[in-house]
């Protein structure tokens, strides 16, 4: 073995909101060379790839590199002059950068949103309005015997997830794993999720708020109102289900963007969460979103902790002001009403409409990301940053709220986002103070 | 930082005797002293007005994850309480949960400049830590779930005592806190199934332990590891009518404990227990049993209590009673959240309205003044609201008027619900007035004696002690506290000067500076072989049934920008 | 393209729902290769339907809101009627702007037109190309 190889163990995975904590990594002259026990998905981040190498600017369409300072100057310049900018992202960096960029955001006078906007944020908006009966993924692991995957293809999105916290680990009052627990997917298509489930109930597209609806009215004792097949699912499987629902020890739901991104949006969601909560009456039963990124929660919680808003507040009138639907950030976007974005930690260009994307590329755009992606094509600014949980560490929440510190591994020739933002933050102020 | 000296006002230190003297204050390096050169010192006149230490906050929830998962949940009452930033300050939201700069702001404003949040589930610290880092002004301190704990519950039921204060120090350090805190405990471990414990006797699911048991083993502990407060405990059975029976029954459960360290008599502190003294057995005939509580606080010296007083409007009820907010859910139907933490503990979260014509919510209001006015000693007894759950704590300057004045407590009982008669403010109580000694008892100075920061520089003005002073608009030779609780109000509730560390932090009632606090924690030592033996155990439950591993638990130092380590008086045993 | 909507009547019975893929996850931050070009401008057909659109290999995928060339790629396990593109770029050219006043767009259940084509898949820096300049 190489003399300048280290083992490093419990490293915690910066990829989704899983946030594993148990994989080893192998670093050899200063680089990750071996990753042992991620998914595909981790281990290609933790592996690394190509980079953003330089800060750069556009000059006549083109970015040219420029020193950092310059860069840095230049963001700050932009933002200070601003009416209304929005400063987007967050949710693959560290709490840290979060409290910064917060800072900045409430100094400039901005919107501050995070990708929650286009993933659970109607999950927050139905949290708000009839709260969450939830837990923590140990509580999960070590009690539940029926688990609910609705509209959450986990193998895809959480490879991890099943083996790690739900339906295949060994819990305390569940020694048998697998076998000790009855797996419901209900989708809109077969995905390898369903592959792995007791039982695949098939919704017809838009139909899950009905369907939804129908168990309620089981657990109502009103089955005599439902017709033969709700959203495509027989009446029986509805029966079959509710029944087994109300006879589990500890059930759980675990939901994803199939509820909160499809007709009726949180209003699924709500009702979703409205079943559980019924559920209670007859045995312990939570409820879980899937969060995505992996601080996606962490953002969350630092925003409230500062504003008392989890996401889509703007900090235009001196106080925090939140009202998704129009503080959110594709909404300002098709609006026309930003007049400059920092966008960090995230790629609205891969993930947000076409009509946003519209307004993103008539205004300044500071990129603040490791990796070149498709938002870069809008940047006028680009800064390079250290890969957050790779090569910077700092805080970041899992998806049932649980923080966890992710770790420093390698040094990296990049400034942190913590360090970035902060930056900016000081020379928005020098130019603001100069004023 | 210059040198203060506060002049001529009327100084209220109960804890060194002085109720209510002119006398001068002056601070050097941020701590209380004899005398200073007065010529290169910032002057403060006192003259008229009324000092006392910096309040002490000894029971709120004011960081961590079911405080942001109220505030996450209540969109409408961070927007009731909205204040734009200003020059110096951050922009506040809430009305019954604050962020955390309205959070410091707030408590500043009222003259507290020490504050202990309530509830830490151990698995969640780091978050209760993110948060207080972000509270400005005031030093602060955090209380470790050990209720329902699966390897307590195990060393318990198998008389493994040495192995769970072993456990207890190892979760102090992890979680960088400094009390051990109960809440329903066994309990919580039995609504991981949907179920709940009532009374002390009744044995928890699977881990056959009863919550007499839990208290009595765990109190043992403290008092082996020497920490500086009591058991915390928020007993089961909380808020149900007829409940009181389980309260003394509690209190019970640790009588045959003896204080480990000469400084401190009580054994087990029982928080708001105002929710733990009804009497009666449904939501009709509920009824105050508080004289039970008071002849029992009375008599007995090994257990202190805080109030819990309720008031009349909106707020949040947040604990780690799943259980109970389950309840409350049921009862009112109104958006509700549940957490409940692996291996360690639950929590439940609901907002509530409480209401002058409902007949409980009389009741309860009527209990925590009950408390105040009849304990004997005020040495025994501490103004909380449990924030946010009976009150929100900028109510405390209500609060202090309803005690010191019983016009202002008649005229309020004229506009409750007629179950008023089922308690014994209308009677014993009547004509009951606390003094500004009093006050500054249940308001600093019990809260630090019961906390044991005595040495420490709380709650007391001699030298040595901490300059943190508050500085309030009231003549005490002028004060007519009972015609006149409107002036109370105002005064408590806007300090003319908040000091703290001997810089202004607040002048008439705007907060002038910022600074950061200190974090205070406890590192009990503990035999290594013993140790080792509690790990082997511990990494077992790591291995199989937690969710992180062992190696990212504990809460890195990097958390705390400024971690203070109280000493502790361990008793030989463990020593 | 219609970036607007609303004025482009779609008379198909066909729902494109997006969504993650493990592959996708993989090359996350690797957007700007083929690779993830490869895996994310697919759209996932049950074989029946693209017997009868006649598919063979790239498809232009149409909604009110926009349209976009895609590899078609068989999957039976999709049901008829409905399409599946893994999020990102190429999905956002037809998924919907509008948040219905909560934020989020239209990512599934969008009605969609699929015609076969034989126009080429864009790369991503000239999908992006397609946003800037011109009018709203």
């Amino acid at each position: 073995m190489n003399p300048d190889s280290t083992i490093v163990t419990d490293v915690v995975c910066p990829l989704c909101g899983s946030l594993c904590d148990d994989i080893t990594v192998r670093i050899e002259n200063g680089k990750i060379v071996e990753v042992r026990d991620a998914c595909d998905m981790g281990e290609s981040k933790i592996l690394g790839h190509d980079r953003i190498k330089s800060p750069m600017i556009r000059e006549k369409g083109e970015l040219k590199e420029v020193s950092y300072e310059k860069a840095v100057k230049k963001s700050a310049e932009i933002l200070a002059k601003s009416k209304r900018p929005l400063l987007y992202g967050w949710s693959s960096t560290t709490c840290e950068a979060h409290e910064k960029g917060i800072k900045l955001a409430a100094e400039v006078g901005g919107i501050v949103d995070n990708t929650a906007t286009v993933c659970h944020g109607p999950s927050v908006i139905a949290i708000q309005t009839v709260g969450l009966p939830s837990c923590t993924l140990g509580q999960i692991k070590n009690r539940a015997d029926l688990i609910v995957y609705w509209g959450s293809n986990q193998s895809q999105a959480h490879p991890r997830h099943m083996s790690r916290y739900s339906s295949f680990i060994r819990g305390f009052f569940r020694e048998e794993g697998r076998k000790a627990k009855y797996v419901v997917v209900i989708d809109v298509r077969d995905t390898t999720t369903t592959n792995v489930a007791d039982e695949f109930i098939k919704v017809e597209p838009g139909h899950d708020y009905k369907l939804l609806s129908a168990l309620r009215a089981v657990l109502a004792d009103k089955a005599d109102v439902l017709p033969d097949d709700v959203g495509g699912v027989p009446k029986d499987a509805i029966m079959n289900l509710a029944e087994r629902m109300k006879k589990a020890e500890f059930g759980v739901i675990f939901f994803g963007m199939g509820l909160t991104q499809s007709r009726s949006r949180y209003n699924n969601v709500v009702n979703a969460i409205a079943l559980t909560r019924e559920l209670n009456q007859f045995t312990k039963f939570v409820i879980m979103p899937m969060r995505g990124h992996y601080n996606v929660t962490g953002f969350g919680q630092v925003l409230t902790w500062e504003t008392g808003y989890p996401y889509a507040v703007d900090l235009s009138r001196g106080y925090a002001w939140y009202n998704p639907g129009e503080t959110t950030s594709t909404d300002v976007l098709n609006r026309g009403e930003c007049d400059s974005a920092l966008i960090i930690a995230s790629d609205p260009g891969a993930h947000f409409p076409g009509k946003s994307l519209k307004h993103l590329s008539k205004i300044p755009v500071i990129q603040v990301d490791p990796y070149h992606n498709p938002t870069t094509e809008f940047a006028d600014v680009v800064i390079p940053s250290a890969v957050a949980g790779i090569e910077a560490e700092g805080c970041a929440y899992r998806m049932d709220n649980v923080p966890i510190m992710v770790r420093k591994l390698i040094d990296s020739e990049y400034k942190s986002d913590e360090e970035i933002i902060d930056d900016v933050l000081n020379k928005v102020m020098e130019i603001r103070g100069g004023k | 930082m210059a040198d203060m000296i506060i002049k001529n006002g009327t100084v209220y230190d109960p804890l060194n005797n002085i109720p209510g003297e002119k006398k001068d204050i002056c601070i050097k390096d941020g701590k209380v002293t004899d005398k200073i050169k007065e010529k290169d010192a910032t002057v403060i006149d006192a003259k008229g007005k009324t000092v006392m230490p910096g309040g002490v906050e000894i029971h709120a929830h004011i960081a961590g994850a079911k405080v942001n998962a109220g505030r996450l949940m209540r969109p409408e009452d961070a927007w009731m309480g909205k204040v734009p930033k200003g020059k110096l300050t951050r922009a506040e939201s809430g009305s019954s949960i604050f962020n955390v700069y309205a959070t410091g702001y707030k408590y500043a404003r009222m003259g507290y400049t020490t504050l202990f949040e309530a509830a830490v589930p151990p698995l969640l610290a780091r978050h209760t830590h993110e948060e207080l880092e972000e509270i400005p002004i005031a030093d602060k301190g955090a209380y470790v779930l050990m209720d329902n704990n699966w390897l307590g519950m195990e060393y318990i039921k198998n008389g493994e005592i040495d192995k769970l204060a072993a456990l207890s120090a190892w979760f102090l350090k992890a979680t960088k806190c400094m009390v051990l805190k109960f809440v329903n405990p066994g309990g919580n471990e039995a609504w991981g199934w949907g179920k709940n414990l009532i009374e002390v006797n009744e044995h928890t699911p699977h881990f056959e332990v009863t919550p007499a048991e839990i208290l009595n083993a765990f109190a043992e502990v403290n008092e082996r590891l020497g920490l500086p407060h009591s058991i915390h405990v928020h007993c089961n059975n909380l808020g149900h009518p007829g409940n009181v029976g389980t309260t003394i029954d509690t209190f019970n459960a640790v009588k045959d404990i003896k204080p480990g360290r000469s400084d401190r008599k009580a054994i087990l502190h029982a928080t708001h227990a105002q929710f733990h003294a009804y009497g009666g057995s449904n939501w009709k005939d509920v009824e105050s049993e508080s004289k039970v509580i008071v002849d029992y606080i009375n008599s007995n010296d090994h257990v202190t209590i805080d109030m819990g007083q309720l008031m009349f409007g909106d707020t949040t009820t947040m604990t780690a009673d799943g259980a109970m907010e389950y309840d409350l859910h049921k009862l009112s139907r109104r958006k509700w959240i549940n957490c409940d933490v692996e291996l360690e503990t639950g929590s439940g979260i609901i907002p509530v309205r409480y209401s002058p014509k409902v007949a409980v919510n009389t009741v309860q209001w009527a209990i925590g003044l009950e408390l105040a006015l009849l304990i004997k000693d005020k040495t025994k007894i501490a103004l909380t609201t449990d924030h946010p759950n009976a009150a929100p704590f900028t109510k405390y300057p209500e609060i202090i008027a309803l005690l010191m004045s019983s016009t202002m407590r008649d005229g309020m009982m004229k506009g409750v619900h007629e179950s008023i008669k089922r308690t014994l403010l209308p009677s014993e109580c009547a004509g009951i007035e606390l003094t500004l000694e009093d006050i500054a008892k249940i308001t600093r100075g019990t809260q630090a004696k019961l906390l044991n920061f005595v040495e420490l520089g709380k709650g007391h003005l001699a030298p040595g002690a901490d300059g943190d002073v508050a500085v309030y608009d009231i003549d005490p030779d002028k004060l007519d506290g009972s015609r006149n609780p409107d002036q109370i109000i105002n005064a408590f509730r806007k300090a003319i000067y908040t000091i703290k560390g001997g810089e202004i932090v607040v002048k008439d009632g705007e907060v002038v500076a910022t600074p950061m606090g200190r974090t205070f924690i406890a590192n009990p030592e503990i035999d290594e072989s013993l140790n080792k033996a509690m790990l082997e155990d511990l990494t077992e439950k790591f291995v199989h049934y937690y969710s992180v591993n062992m190696a990212n638990y504990p809460v890195q130092s990097r958390y705390l920008r400024n971690p203070f380590e109280i000493p502790l008086k361990p008793s030989k045993e463990v020593a | 393209m219609n970036m607007a909507g609303g004025t482009v009547v779609i008379k198909s019975n066909i729902k494109l729902v997006t969504g993650r893929l493990i592959e996708q996850g993989v090359l996350l931050e690797d957007k700007m290769s083929e690779a993830y070009r490869d895996v994310v401008a697919v759209c996932e057909m049950n074989g029946k339907d693209m017997n009868e659109y006649n598919v063979k290999s790239n498809v232009r995928v149409k909604s009110e809101f926009g349209e976009v060339v895609v590899k078609a790629k068989r999957n039976d396990e999709n049901p008829p009627s409905m399409v599946f593109i893994p999020m990102g770029p190429w999905a956002n050219a037809v998924i919907g702007p509008n948040t219905g006043g909560c934020g989020m767009p239209q990512f599934k259940g969008i009605d969609v037109e699929v015609k076969a084509t034989k126009d080429k898949v864009l790369i991503v820096e000239d999908l992006m190309k397609t946003y800037m300049g011109g009018v709203d």
